[in-house]
């Protein structure tokens, strides 16, 4: 779109520079035959890729001309790139403007998705032009072998009973067919109820691991909840839909939901109050998962198709498509579920400190007001409960590092509170507890973004407690604050 | 009753049990409390108080103690337990703070130990918790308040021949007759306290109004009757309850209640006789002998007494009384019938219209001698 739009508006081809990493870096000038929609080389050179096979060069330069006004258009651009970045969290994007300023959007992982595989469209989905063309380059001459060949899932067993149920001989040559009655056979294809579904292998979804590292690294959320939906079809046209949801953090809290569209790894920014997507959200009853549109939160939904289904030409917009939309409102139900028991988690900790707050501030003064009436000395309040700081402005290292040890013999509750006030850096801390002097794992290796914490209660009987805490990134140091207490009963 | 002979023996021994040792039983049962909560913590132990419960579904009237009381039910206020935590120190304080008042032999008012806590840096939200509190440990320790030496603001008199003797600090064995100031002597912390030494009256006289009272004095009923005379000034304060039940119960003296021919006025005579629903947690504070003795419904008829109509609200709250257990006695329900039947109510004062002295020259001896004084 972006080359065609340069083209006619300033007639000047766009270049491509692109290299596998291998020894030579290949140049093209290209313009599009519109009419034909196929490319037309101006300019071909091939460059050596110079350094040292470790340091060479690998990537792809696109350099277009084109008209416009990016003042006006500026903030949508960055969009979508930013957007671009979410959902390619493998590669790094560096976009030089009109105005000469660099953008960089670095990449956090190295692992890309597997590619997609090739496959032959699915009868369901046949259109007259599309089975005309197929035709005209077959090199079969039955349609038995025909319809194996050249269309997805389809074996011999199904290929004749299709054949029988919609009239056509076996043996007919495909070449033979009238144009009425390539019609009709797209008519039988769709009405014929034994064709398999297709398989999504030849679609390229992200993955629920790099959406979560795309979303975490351009919304910078406190937390995030990724869903992947089972693969689907509709009218013979396999999907996949994936569903993030980012809560807090960076992310801002406006008057509405922030939705964020993507089709097929390419974001959706304009037009998107007719999106099929913004009716889906608007149908949820946020409340039920204790949400308020105006929370700060995020909905990231990726639709992956071998057709997406667009409602208009412009292909901004998702069309109210039956199959499509339940599998977006289902993967949305389930990150919100997510994002919900977050929340009340969090809510749940936040009471609890509050708590234990209180025990802190009231049981001495107990004791003391007791021990007044009594007309003796204070009795001891860690008998009932204490609180410890077992890490205070720790500095992580690489590799993990012991807390002070807390005393908990006399106590059959544990509660543990850990919090990472890094603004940035992630931590990786886990709760050991001795038991028959030999130190158990009670709390296994829990990774803490910047700014979260984890609260549990321990019960059961420990001689003693302590926190190990590392940097979860190599030399990425976090800084680490952790309470224990004890409750006696 | 009873003569000069044997009166110092009597009324002596029957101080050292009455407010002074309740001082000093209070005192113990503070320590207790106090002992009780080290021990707990010193084993470990959440400290915890059990104490009646004094929601409404836990009070109820009884015919033997003729005032409400608590029932069975009881609340259990735990120190593990987050939200007993904050009221349960606070009662803890507030036990220590009455314990020094009694050592020390200060005296407080209800504001002023909501005061005093944040000297402690103990909080309460406002005056009504830590009223709350205070009646927590009245409910606990089974005393009033003014056995912790709270005690509410004084507004209420006594005058008669009564020889007191004080307790307070710096007044210790100091001696007063409460006849010697005209305008009686305030019913406060230092007389509530004070031992009986000697007297001559034979009863008490509790009248609502303080013009009343004032006529009272100047026609020298004290004298005429024999009487110790007390101003209430409307509804009795809880200490001056504690004193008219004092005088009935270590003296013997019975009691005759004056108060409007309203059912406000009943009222006032009520509390005093067998207390309030907001003190059914304690026993010290009612007067069951003590007689209502006007002006009854029947008085407005009988002595042609100027009246007013019944009000709406007048007649609601008369409907309440009907049905309120502490009525049930057939004289009672005789007057409210009336009442309502006549729909008229009227003040003390109107025995006026007959002349200034007709209350103290007629109806006071009649009615006295009606009710077998």
């Amino acid at each position: 779109m972006a080359i065609l739009y340069g083209q006619i508006t300033t007639n000047k081809p766009v270049k491509v520079i692109s290299s596998t990493g291998n020894s030579r870096i290949v140049e093209y000038r290209l313009m599009i035959d519109i009419e034909k929609n196929r490319p037309i080389i101006l300019d071909r050179k091939i460059h050596a890729n110079l350094r040292a096979k470790s340091k060479r060069w690998q990537g792809t330069v696109v350099e277009i001309h084109l008209r416009g006004s990016y003042a006006q258009a500026m903030p949508k651009v960055l969009e979508y790139l930013k957007q671009t970045a979410m959902v390619n969290p493998y590669a790094n994007i560096i976009f030089v403007d009109p105005r000469g300023r660099l953008y960089k959007f670095d990449r956090t992982v190295e692992k890309m998705p597997p590619p997609p595989k090739e496959i032959n469209p699915h009868p369901y989905g046949v259109d007259v032009e599309t089975l005309q063309r197929i035709i005209r380059s077959t090199t079969e001459d039955n349609m038995l072998k025909f319809m194996q060949k050249h269309f997805h899932r389809v074996g011999e067993k199904i290929a004749r009973d299709f054949l029988r149920k919609a009239g056509i001989p076996e043996d007919r040559d495909p070449k033979s067919l009238r144009p009425e009655e390539i019609v009709d056979l797209v008519e039988k294809m769709k009405e014929y109820d034994g064709f398999l579904p297709p398989e999504a292998d030849c679609l390229s979804p992200l993955g629920e691991d790099l959406l979560r590292e795309g979303v975490l690294k351009e919304l910078e959320p406190e937390f995030v909840a990724v869903h992947q939906r089972k693969p689907s079809a509709y009218s013979g046209h396999p999907f996949i839909v994936e569903v993030a949801i980012a809560y807090g953090g960076k992310v801002p809290a406006k008057d509405d939901i922030l939705l964020y569209r993507f089709a097929n790894k390419i974001p959706l920014v304009y037009d998107e109050s007719g999106d099929v997507c913004w009716k889906i959200v608007r149908s949820i009853n946020w409340r039920r998962y204790n949400l308020t549109p105006s929370m700060p939160f995020a909905i990231i939904i990726h639709v992956c198709s071998t057709k997406i289904p667009y409602k208009t030409l412009g292909k901004e917009i998702l069309a109210d498509q039956l199959e499509v939309s339940r599998e977006i409102l289902n993967g949305i139900r389930e990150v919100a579920r997510q994002l919900a028991r977050y929340l009340s988690r969090k809510e749940r900790v936040r009471r609890q400190v509050r708590r234990l707050a209180v025990f802190s501030r009231y049981l001495p003064k107990i004791a003391r007001f007791s021990a007044e009436l009594a007309g003796r000395k204070p009795p001891d309040i860690s008998k009932l409960y204490q609180r410890k700081q077992v890490f205070k402005d720790f500095v992580t290292s690489n590799e993990y590092v012991d807390s002070e040890i807390f005393d908990s013999r006399r106590y059959n509750v544990v509660f543990v509170h850990v919090r990472n006030r890094h603004e940035e850096n992630p931590a990786s801390v886990r709760v050991l507890g001795l038991v028959n002097s030999k130190w158990e794992v009670l709390i296994p290796e829990t990774a803490l973004t910047s700014g979260s914490e984890i609260y549990e209660t321990l019960r059961g009987k420990y001689e003693a407690i302590k926190i190990q805490a590392r940097s979860l990134k190599p030399n990425k140091e976090s800084l680490i604050d952790a309470y224990v207490d004890g409750l006696s009963q | 009753m009873f003569s000069m002979g044997d009166e110092e023996n009597l009324s002596i021994k029957k101080n050292d049990s009455s407010t002074v040792s309740a001082k000093s039983i209070v005192q113990k049962k503070l320590e207790e409390l106090g002992m009780k909560f080290c021990e707990e913590i010193d084993r470990g132990v959440f400290p915890t108080i059990q104490m009646k419960s004094r929601s409404t579904s836990n009070i109820f009237y009884s015919p033997k103690y003729k005032q409400y009381i608590l029932g069975d039910s009881k609340v259990t206020r735990s120190s593990r337990n987050i939200a007993h935590l904050r009221p349960f120190a606070q009662m803890v304080w507030t036990a220590y703070f009455v314990h020094e008042l009694i050592k020390q032999k200060k005296t407080s008012t209800l504001r002023d130990v909501y005061y005093s806590a944040q000297a402690y840096d103990i909080f309460f939200k406002d005056q009504s918790e830590s009223d709350n509190i205070i009646t927590d440990l009245e409910t606990v320790i089974e005393h009033p308040r003014e056995s912790f030496n709270v005690f509410p603001e004084e507004r209420s008199a006594v005058f008669g021949d009564l020889t007191i003797e004080y307790t307070v600090p710096g007044y210790e064995g100091r001696r007063m007759n409460l006849s010697s100031h005209p305008d009686g002597v305030m019913i406060g912390p230092a007389l509530t306290d004070a031992r009986f030494i000697k007297t001559s009256a034979d009863k008490v006289i509790v009248i609502e109004k303080g013009a009343m009272f004032t006529r009272f004095v100047e026609e020298k009923v004290y004298e005429r009757f024999n009487a110790i005379l007390i101003h209430t000034a409307g509804q009795a304060p809880r200490s001056t309850r504690y004193f008219i039940r004092r005088l009935n119960r270590e003296l013997g003296l019975p009691v005759y209640i004056f108060s409007d021919g309203d059912p406000w006025g009943m009222h006032i005579a009520m509390v005093i006789i067998s207390g309030s629903a907001n003190a059914a947690h304690l026993r010290e504070l009612t007067t069951p002998d003590a007689k209502w003795a006007g002006v009854w419904a029947s008085d407005i008829i009988d002595y042609k007494l100027p009246s007013e109509k019944l009000s709406e609200i007048d007649l609601k709250r008369l409907k309440e009384l009907k049905n309120d257990p502490r009525y049930e006695d057939r004289h009672w329900q005789k007057q409210i019938d009336l009442f309502m039947k006549i729909k008229k109510k009227c003040e003390l004062e109107a025995f006026s219209r007959y002349g200034l002295t007709h209350i103290v020259d007629k109806y006071l001896p009649e009615r006295l001698k009606e009710l077998g004084a």
